[in-house]
């Protein structure tokens, strides 16, 4: 009998704050500078030098920790990783080991099927980026830049209770948009601001202890965690029905071949000597601190989704899409507030174009919503139009093209200067009608004789002749009126 | 003004360094000529003494000129050695090592930035045991330093190149470190006053660390009161250094009024009990009866855990030190081995080939005691155990206001007489060391000699009470003259 297996997940999730300057030292922490341009003396481990806490940092950690409802610690010590690695400037790292900022707290997550779940995070501590080692550029060589070394990182750990990639991924997803939303880091993935280890391990259902995990390490996008988790899953699974057994080790996950691979075993692993950093004193954080960070929160992601169900009227699907970016809800209200009119009549048009229309044209051309190609402010604009009948839904999808490719700076401008103004007056939509009536008697015979389907023939002809600009609705209901006045 | 006559018939070296500062303003002496004669006699006489590993004559007399053009500063023209811990821009910071031989700061120490602010003359950099590791000097990448008062004899350390370069009048005042007794020890060998101030007093910016939670930036002069001048220069908050105190510094020069009359002054007894030498011990007796003569009261007291000071200090001080000197890897700067084959090779080689062999063996007691397994059972404990010496001076506090006690339990040993026996060379810092780990300021004030070699008398202060040690000193040192001698041949 085919034993079932069961997988249990933990993500360690390494988030790049978004402070000005680094964790210990002045230098800027600017992405894609020259090699060793943002490195300073403190970056460099030059002897004497000696580290200083960037109160930024405490600041924005502090404020992570109250979005995940965790315990702030009124006393955190920093400590001092050992090894050795020529990226590694002062031969350890300062991280946080027994005494992180962050304590025990939870991300409640929405898998792609839509069953929800609370996620438990064990523990948050803020440490110091290394350097980087530049293998390809040299012949024999290793090249080191230090610009990224001291750069703040806040690494949030979950506790093992995620069953699948989707879980994982959901989690990951979920703790991106919030660590966002509170501006904190810029989520850059592929720069590396928001960097996932994911450890894995399988077990037979209904075994108590887990099975022997694996550490997948710095996986930069959603779909190489899925991937990769996928891939370990189905390789620890292989292995152990082979009779064979997991190892515990640290591996890479290699997307060009989709695969992982090791990279270390345990039995490598380090003595990382811990002690408490003697340069730097204790964190200490006290209740006043914490009540004016908390008042610093932002709306977080829950409360907005929920907002928007019940301000604009939008379905549970709509508002989690809208409300997954901070800058995509911003980019939304700031759409309905421009389109003027209210909330619950425009949030269902505006969500529909932005999540088609406007998603569309990022996707296509790999932007992001800070850069799309069409303000919030234009987009309310066409939205106004349409709604006070100016334009057809058709019409608008011709201005909203005429405003991504720059044609004029507003719908009105495009309206007006290629005369795409709807017609309302019905002297002007019976004329037409008349005339669709008196050119195609064929089909208004087909009508009169009962084929009344017949209508839309007719319809069409008015909205042609009218390039498009006739009121739609009103040309229906003045066609069918004069057509049952010939019967 | 009665004695400028005096002062124009004295040599720099001959004064004080209120009376050279003076000599100074009123025009006896040119910044530069003050800076050229010590330069003189550096050249003259530390062949002998090797106490400075690099001398700075022409940038020396350039800063003086300089200062002759435009004096700034309340010690302008007073010429000072760093000791070579204390990194210098453009100047080699070697700390003693062949790990640092080729090692060019580029940038200034706090102290240094200080002191040359208040208008001081670099002269050079001064020997050290390599990386601050060591009592004696002998631990140089630049060979032993030498004793002024006897040849064969070593100055102390690691400070033993600032003390040594005092004592012989080649410069009025110098820097240095003290992480378990390194400037009270080397100013107790060589009979010049020396001060370590609280931790945390003076920046520990750019001072190449040691042990992180002892080291302490200090200076020797001649007396207490150009220790005050130099201190008064060197002390203050440090935004660069997380462990500087924000806390106003007093004027201790104002604080020298010379009386001690009430003083309560404690004999701790287990400084004065078993290991003491004798003939050490009857100087200080006669120290500190003089003491006890200017008005102050002597109490007994007891420091129970004083015992535990040297195993203390001997687990902490490596750990640090392990850690510490990890960013000596060959990579960035400082020494870096021939030809490596590998990343592996060119970190055991650099670092073995870099590195004396006191530093080593710090550094893998220092790795030990971190090490999985071994924690607890040590860094810990020294950790607790630290705090119980540093309980034990605060309740001694409570019922004196200074403590008197030996520095060393003899005068400097000759050269190579311990060099084989670290441990030998450990116990010796027994008397040093408890201060440093809680902390608190500490003196070494010439108090006599044994055998023509000079013997300290240790003052200690609770935290932040520098004036007050200073104050007790100069009020030694008015009723005294043990720091106005001088080393034979180097009058």
């Amino acid at each position: 009998m085919a034993i079932q297996w069961e997988t249990v997940i933990g993500l360690e999730v390494h988030i790049q704050l978004a402070t000005r300057s680094k964790i210990f030292s002045s230098a800027p922490t600017a992405y894609g500078a020259a090699p060793n341009t943002q490195a300073s003396a403190v970056d460099v481990a030059l002897p004497g030098v000696l580290p200083v806490i960037n109160a930024e940092v405490i600041r924005m950690a502090t404020l992570f920790g109250l979005a995940i409802d965790a315990e702030i610690a009124p006393k955190s010590v920093f400590a001092r990783k050992h090894y050795f690695y020529p990226d590694l400037p002062k031969g350890y790292q300062i991280s946080q080991f027994d005494l992180p900022i962050v304590g025990r707290g939870h991300l409640d997550i929405v898998t792609g099927d839509g069953v929800e779940k609370r996620v438990g995070i064990t523990r948050a501590h803020l440490e110091e980026d290394a350097g980087k080692s530049l293998h390809e550029a040299f012949d024999r060589e290793t090249g080191i830049d230090l610009n990224r070394a001291g750069t703040p990182l806040v690494e949030c750990v979950s506790e093992p209770e995620m069953s699948s990639a989707a879980e994982a991924v959901a989690y990951a997803r979920k703790l991106h948009s919030l660590v966002t939303y509170l501006g904190i880091c810029d989520g850059n993935m592929a720069e590396g601001s928001f960097r996932v280890d994911a450890n894995v391990s399988v077990r037979p259902v209904g075994q108590a202890e887990f099975g022997t995990r694996t550490e997948t390490k710095n996986v930069n996008s959603f779909r190489f965690l899925e991937r990769a988790i996928d891939f370990e899953i189905e390789r620890q699974i292989d292995v152990l029905e082979s009779g064979g057994t997991i190892t515990q080790e640290t591996r890479l996950y290699d997307p060009d071949a989709d695969e992982t691979r090791s990279m270390r075993s345990k039995e490598e692993a380090h003595d990382y000597r811990y002690f408490p950093d003697p340069d730097l004193l204790p964190v200490m954080i006290d209740t006043a601190f914490i009540q004016a960070t908390r008042a610093d929160l932002p709306e977080l992601p829950d409360a907005k989704a929920q907002r928007f169900a019940s301000d604009y009227g939008l379905n549970v699907k709509d508002a989690s899409a809208l409300t997954s970016s901070r800058a995509l809800a911003d980019y939304f209200e700031a759409t309905v507030a421009a389109a003027g009119a209210d909330k619950t009549r425009l949030g269902k048009p505006a969500a529909n174009w932005i999540n088609s229309e406007l998603t569309g044209v990022l996707n296509r051309e790999g932007r992001a919503i800070v850069d799309a190609p069409i303000s919030a402010a234009q987009l309310g604009g066409l939205l106004a139009r349409i709604d006070d009948n100016t334009i057809s839904g058709k019409i608008a999808k011709d201005v909203f093209d005429g405003l991504v490719a720059g044609e004029n700076d507003s719908a009105d401008a495009i309206i007006e200067a290629r005369g795409l103004k709807q017609i309302t007056d019905t002297g002007a939509i019976e004329a037409f009608v008349d005339e669709a009536i008196a050119n195609n008697p064929d089909q208004v015979q087909q009508y009169l004789d009962g084929k009344t389907k017949i209508v839309g023939f007719l319809v069409g002809q008015v909205m042609k002749a009218s390039k498009g600009k006739a009121n739609p609705k009103e040309v229906n209901q003045l066609m069918v009126a004069k057509l049952d006045a010939l019967a | 003004m009665t004695d400028s006559n005096s002062t124009t018939s004295r040599a720099p070296h001959d004064m004080s360094l209120v009376e050279l500062l003076a000599a100074r303003r009123t025009g006896t002496f040119t910044a530069e000529a003050i800076a050229a004669q010590f330069l003189d006699r550096i050249e003259a006489h530390d062949p002998a003494l090797n106490g400075f590993i690099s001398v700075c004559r022409d940038s020396a007399l350039a800063q003086a000129r300089l200062l002759d053009e435009a004096a700034a500063g309340d010690l302008a023209g007073l010429p000072i050695a760093h000791k070579d811990i204390f990194c210098t821009q453009g100047v080699r910071t070697s700390c003693g090592s062949r790990m640092l031989d080729n090692f060019v700061a580029p940038y200034d120490a706090h102290v240094v930035e200080r002191l040359a602010a208040a208008g001081t003359v670099m002269l050079g950099k001064t020997n050290m045991d390599e990386f601050a590791m060591g009592s004696s000097n002998e631990n140089s990448f630049y060979g032993p330093v030498r004793n002024p008062w006897n040849a064969d004899c070593v100055p102390g350390g690691s400070s033993g190149g600032s003390a040594a370069a005092v004592a012989a009048g080649l410069v009025p005042a110098a820097t240095g470190t003290d992480t378990g007794g390194s400037i009270r020890q080397p100013a107790a060998f060589c009979g010049v006053t020396g001060i370590k101030p609280t931790y945390g007093r003076v920046s520990r910016y750019g001072m190449i660390a040691f042990a992180s939670s002892l080291d302490q930036g200090g200076c020797f002069a001649r007396s207490a009161e150009d220790c005050a001048h130099v201190l008064q220069a060197m002390a203050g908050f440090d935004a660069r250094d997380s462990t500087s105190v924000e806390r106003d510094v007093p004027c201790y020069t104002d604080g020298l009024s010379g009386d001690i009359n009430g003083l309560r002054i404690g004999l701790p007894r287990e400084y004065f009990a078993e290991g003491l030498e004798d003939a050490s011990r009857g100087v200080l007796d006669t120290a500190i009866a003089e003491l006890e003569a200017l008005g102050a009261t002597l109490v007994e007291i007891d420091l129970p855990h004083t015992e535990l000071a040297v195993s203390t200090y001997y687990v902490l001080a490596p750990a640090e030190a392990s850690s510490n000197l990890a960013r000596f890897d060959g990579v960035r700067y400082g020494y870096r081995c021939d030809n490596p084959v590998d990343l592996e090779d060119l970190y055991t080689r650099s670092r073995a080939e870099g590195f004396g062999r006191e530093v080593q063996r710090r550094i893998m007691v220092g790795a030990y005691v971190l090490s999985a397994g071994y924690y607890d059972a040590y860094y810990l404990k020294a950790q607790k155990t630290r705090r119980l010496i540093a309980d034990d001076f605060r309740s001694a506090f409570d019922n004196v206001d200074l403590i008197a006690a030996p520095v060393t339990q003899a005068p400097a040993f000759r050269i190579g007489e311990k060099a084989d026996d670290p441990v030998a060379m450990y116990l010796n810092d027994v008397y040093t060391l408890p201060a440093s780990l809680a902390g608190i300021p500490g003196m070494s004030v010439p108090a006599g000699f044994v055998d023509g070699r000079p013997v300290g008398l240790q003052l200690l202060a609770p935290w932040f009470e520098e004036g007050r040690l200073l104050n007790a000193a100069h009020a030694f040192q008015q009723a005294t003259d043990w720091h106005t001698q001088r080393p034979a041949g180097f009058e």
